[in-house]
């Protein structure tokens, strides 16, 4: 399974080259065109899929399209209720996007390694990275609209005073002297949630892609010796072993990524 | 690796979606399913109710069955009586209607026999005048007179 890049390319040259995003912009202005162009095409897939189950949805036996949506939206419904108690409705929309886009973009890890720098490369890009969460920007972006809401929710529900309050006030007591204290933890404790939410969703996907790279490495050394084929059939298995076991990572990071917020927003409407 | 401009494309995406779900997606499937759960509850609701009025049938039925058994048994008590009562009075009449004509009977023999005394009783008399008047005309020879005596003797037996 060489790439079209396989030949008279060394293993470092071929995982630098699968991990390029083609870039438009210079400094921090830089936008990957791979990782917006993949997540927006697949944001709107995924909406497709929730809307066309949504719209034929009706109160008969449900089957087919309508009968996976349903499974999908009472599954994601059902965490959330667990989570949270009060009206729930904007939550379980949250926790049905985060989920279902993140498999989606996920899944993306199952394509072939090279078909989609292949395909893109027919339209003159250089380079494609076809798995948005593995780009650093994606999983920060969804962090940073998580972070907002969490924010938000707490002031919903303690009032800007009380919020405030609450941020020089917790967790050590309401003494002057303890102010800087609290505050510094209470940034501590704020940022850690979108940083690991990120930075966990970000490390599985880029180190699954990475296996993935290292594994078609295997099969480069192909040659017609007893070596070079037990090394094509190393791929083979090791490939296959790894993108079933890969399924339940992408399952997994996505589930996570959904209930963590939920849980998140749902301990910032706790009273310290 | 590196943070740039791209995640706030991505945020612009992120948000997007999350709009057109929560504006199109959830509302639509919530009520959908909440419609249906309520649906489902109001089906087994009736079906419970239909059990329990079929119950409360069947109960009611039992005890209609059960009256009318009892009813019947009554009526038939009942006629058996009353037959008893009729067989009881129509022997008793026929006794007494037996006993009637029996008596009646007696009567009339006891009024047929007397009649027939009195009768014979007349003849009886003609016949004495009759021998006495032949007597006084003639002789009395021992032989004609006890001839005489035979004839009336068998003329009293036979009248």
């Amino acid at each position: 399974m060489a790439s079209e890049h396989g030949q008279g390319e060394s293993p470092t040259e071929y995982i630098v080259h699968h991990l390029t995003h083609l870039k438009v912009g210079e400094g921090f202005w830089t936008f990957h065109v791979d990782t917006l162009f993949m997540s927006a095409l697949l944001a709107a897939l995924t909406a497709w899929f929730l809307y066309a189950g949504a719209r034929k949805a009706s109160v008969g036996t449900p089957s087919g399209l309508r009968n996976v949506v349903e499974m999908v939206y009472e599954f994601v419904d059902g965490q959330v209720a667990d989570i949270y108690h009060g009206n729930r409705g904007f939550l379980v929309a949250l926790g049905l996007s985060l989920f279902t886009w993140v498999v989606a973009m996920n899944a993306m890890d199952l394509i072939p390694l090279d078909l989609p720098g292949g395909v893109a490369a027919l339209f003159g890009a250089e380079y494609w990275r076809v798995l948005p969460t593995a780009d650093l920007n994606g999983t920060v972006a969804m962090a940073i609209v998580i972070l907002v809401l969490i924010v938000g929710y707490a002031i919903r529900a303690k009032g800007v005073g009380g919020y405030a309050h609450e941020w020089i006030a917790a967790p050590f007591g309401g003494h002057p002297l303890l102010w800087i204290p609290n505050f510094a933890l209470n940034v501590v404790e704020l940022l850690a949630k979108p940083v690991s939410l990120s930075m966990r969703l970000f490390g599985n996907m880029y180190a699954g892609e990475l296996l993935f790279m290292l594994i078609a490495l295997l099969g480069m050394g192909f040659a017609v010796s007893l070596g070079g084929i037990s090394l094509f059939l190393g791929q083979i298995v090791f490939g296959t072993a790894w993108a079933i076991f890969h399924i339940l990572i992408i399952l997994l990071q996505a589930y996570i990524f959904m209930v963590l917020p939920i849980v998140y927003i749902s301990m910032a409407e706790e009273h310290h | 690796m590196t943070i740039n401009a791209t995640f706030i494309g991505q945020i612009i995406v992120f948000l997007i979606l999350l709009w057109f779900i929560s504006k199109f997606v959830t509302p639509t499937l919530s009520a959908t399913l909440a419609e249906r759960a309520k649906k489902i509850a109001d089906g087994l609701a009736a079906a419970d109710k239909g059990q329990k009025s079929l119950a409360e049938a069947t109960d009611r039925a039992d005890a209609i069955v059960r009256e009318a058994r009892e009813r019947a048994k009554q009526i038939e008590d009942l006629a058996a009586r009353r037959s008893n009562e009729a067989i009881e009075a129509s022997k008793q009449s026929a006794q007494s209607e037996g006993a009637r004509i029996v008596a009646a009977a007696r009567d009339e023999a006891a009024t047929e026999t007397g009649r027939a005394r009195e009768a014979l009783r007349r003849e009886y008399g003609t016949l004495v005048v009759a021998g006495a008047s032949r007597l006084l005309e003639r002789e009395i020879d021992p032989r004609t007179h006890e001839k005489l005596l035979e004839q009336l003797a068998s003329e009293i037996a036979r009248g």
